[in-house]
């Protein structure tokens, strides 16, 4: 409980952060003019443009939090991912397919395709998630839907005519949260919020099968269902973030570690503070993507990998420790 | 009385392989059964088979008189606790919260006092708050053993519960199941130590080869002939101050007659 109050403080204070600061510098009387007078410039930049977007990181950093706290819990393995049963692939790849196709204009054309692609995804992992119980099973076969999604993607590259397409392509696969306005946050909203749901309705389960699928199986809960519903609630929370971001890494095999210690290594009680650390993660990625001073702006993905990997390495060497025994 | 566990005819085949072969067996509440034999002789199998994670080619499994397929996972549950050979753990979460998965149907606090209450039972009590992978191997084997006897069970089945412990864990981890069937439980157990299965169970069934080959008081069942034909050893039980006690030398295969 009091983890997630100083967690749900610490974003409290990114969010604020990543309002207040930008590559538009505001002197103490426009700060004053955006809360006083509303439509005056200071308060479009801070209540227009900046603070959806840092709300769109935010939740797009939750989804991913949640989605691989879900991950690692189900697969029992540190190093998954919501990227490891190839969910964000698919994801990825569609939205690519349907940039090609032109469709990128079309509102809410890309955001269909990408959690489409994901769901797609999913659909497949949660049957397989049904029929086997081994996470190595599972694992194996995300791979292979992983690498098919990947080649699709190349595959688009591959044929595509127009460099323009391919650079708004990239862009994407990089990740960002730039020009996201109020409505991308409403319309992503039911479908985390439905991810979510699912992930916390898993949440028993996750816990149970720490000690492995047989005595799971015969602990009285409905672990069939279970594991499908952390799959669907992942996938679900994966395609809505990568419709609403882009693709992007890291945050969901980070977040989980930042908080697995405080709450005593139970995956069902890593959850929620999971979804919260990854939103403080990808709220300060995008804070720094904008605020680094350089020629274009940064991509969300980039920065994420570019600071986090370091920050990572450090506590999976402190964490090293405990996995050893 | 209906019998706690009830196997008429279980056969297990993998392929061409017989795993088990016509098996049948009873076990009454509050009676502690023990399950020997040499490796390989299915006994995991059959454990799998009683508890119903391991499909029948056939044969019927009863579980307080009703079959395991008319039964709903939580009513088995219920009724029917099971610990795994296997002692891996997937993430260090403390011993305390290990034990109480045992008794995840009830309330959070009223499952941590149970399963504080069984990790003291097995004399682990100090180690509550301890992550299992911070153990060594004998006490994360007891926090397991918590898990199971806090599922309150009416049988409890356990896969090697005292394997790889030095011998007073295995002596205690032993005395505390033959306590849960004074106290009217059903137990089954898999043990390779002759001595502490023979000395814990009131009846052991010796399989050999997916057959069984005995079902018997332990010094019926481990008479010389089945300690030479299934376990290869010149020897017999002798009931020693201490308890029954194996004492024999190895013959090897194949020349036993």
């Amino acid at each position: 409980m009091r983890l997630m109050l100083l967690l749900i403080l610490a974003l409290g204070g990114a969010l604020a952060l990543s309002i207040a600061l930008g590559e538009t510098g505001l002197t103490p009387a426009q700060y004053l003019d955006a809360f006083s007078k509303p439509g005056s410039p200071a308060a479009e930049i801070l209540f227009g443009i900046r603070a959806p977007r840092a709300c769109c990181a935010a939740m797009a950093g939750a989804a991913l939090g949640l989605a691989g706290a879900v991950m690692q819990g189900l697969l029992r393995n540190p190093l998954a991912e919501p990227g490891v049963l190839g969910v964000s692939a698919w994801s990825g790849s569609a939205a690519a397919l349907a940039i090609v196709l032109g469709l990128g204009a079309a509102p809410g054309a890309l955001e269909a395709a990408a959690l489409g692609g994901a769901l797609a995804a999913g659909a497949v992992v949660a049957l397989l998630a049904a029929r086997f119980r081994e996470p190595e099973t599972l694992i194996l076969f995300g791979v292979a839907l992983a690498a098919l999604g990947g080649a699709m993607t190349a595959l688009i590259f591959n044929l595509s005519p127009s460099p323009i397409t391919l650079a708004e392509v990239l862009a994407w696969l990089q990740g960002s949260v730039a020009n996201r306005d109020w409505s991308d946050l409403a319309w992503a909203a039911a479908p985390m919020a439905l991810g979510a749901a699912l992930c916390a309705y898993a949440g028993a389960g996750l816990r149970m099968l720490v000690l492995g699928d047989e005595t799971a199986a015969l602990s009285g809960l409905p672990m069939a269902r279970l594991r499908v519903a952390a799959v669907a609630g992942a996938a679900l929370l994966t395609g809505a973030s990568v419709a609403m971001a882009g693709v992007i890494g890291f945050v969901g095999l980070a977040a989980p570690h930042l908080v697995r210690g405080a709450v005593s290594d139970d995956p069902a009680r890593t959850l929620a503070p999971s979804a919260i650390a990854g939103a403080i993660l990808l709220t300060l990625a995008d804070l720094l993507a904008r605020v680094i001073p350089s020629e274009t702006e940064l991509r969300l993905g980039v920065v994420t990998a570019l600071f986090g990997a370091p920050l990572f390495a450090l506590v999976a060497w402190r964490a090293a420790r405990s996995w050893r025994a | 009385m209906t019998a706690a566990l009830e196997l008429r005819g279980v056969s297990v085949r993998r392929g061409e392989r017989t795993i088990l072969s016509d098996i049948s067996l009873d076990i009454a509440p509050g009676e502690m059964l023990g399950v020997v034999g040499p490796n390989g002789a299915g006994k995991t199998t059959l454990l799998r088979a009683a508890i119903g994670l391991q499909p029948l080619s056939a044969g019927e499994v009863r579980l307080n008189g009703r079959t395991l397929a008319s039964l709903g996972g939580s009513e088995r549950a219920a009724i029917a606790g099971y610990l795994p050979q296997e002692r891996r753990v997937a993430w260090n979460m403390p011993a305390r919260d290990i034990a109480a998965l045992g008794a995840a149907s009830l309330a959070p606090r009223e499952g941590l006092a149970i399963a504080e209450a069984c990790l003291a039972e097995l004399e682990v009590g100090w180690l509550a708050g301890r992550g299992v992978l911070d153990m060594s191997g004998g006490e994360r084997a007891r926090v397991l053993l918590a898990r199971l006897l806090a599922t309150r069970a009416r049988l409890l089945v356990a896969d090697e519960p005292a394997a790889g412990l030095d011998p007073e864990a295995q002596l205690l981890i032993l005395e505390r199941l033959r306590r849960r069937a004074a106290d009217g439980v059903a137990v089954i157990v898999t043990s390779h130590d002759l001595t502490v299965a023979a000395r814990a169970c009131d009846r052991l069934a010796v399989l050999h080869e997916g057959r069984l080959v005995a079902l018997a008081t332990p010094l019926e069942a481990l008479s010389p002939r089945v300690l030479a034909e299934v376990f290869a050893l010149d020897g017999a039980l002798i009931d020693t101050p201490a308890g029954l006690t194996l004492a024999a030398r190895r013959v090897g295969r194949g020349e036993s007659g």
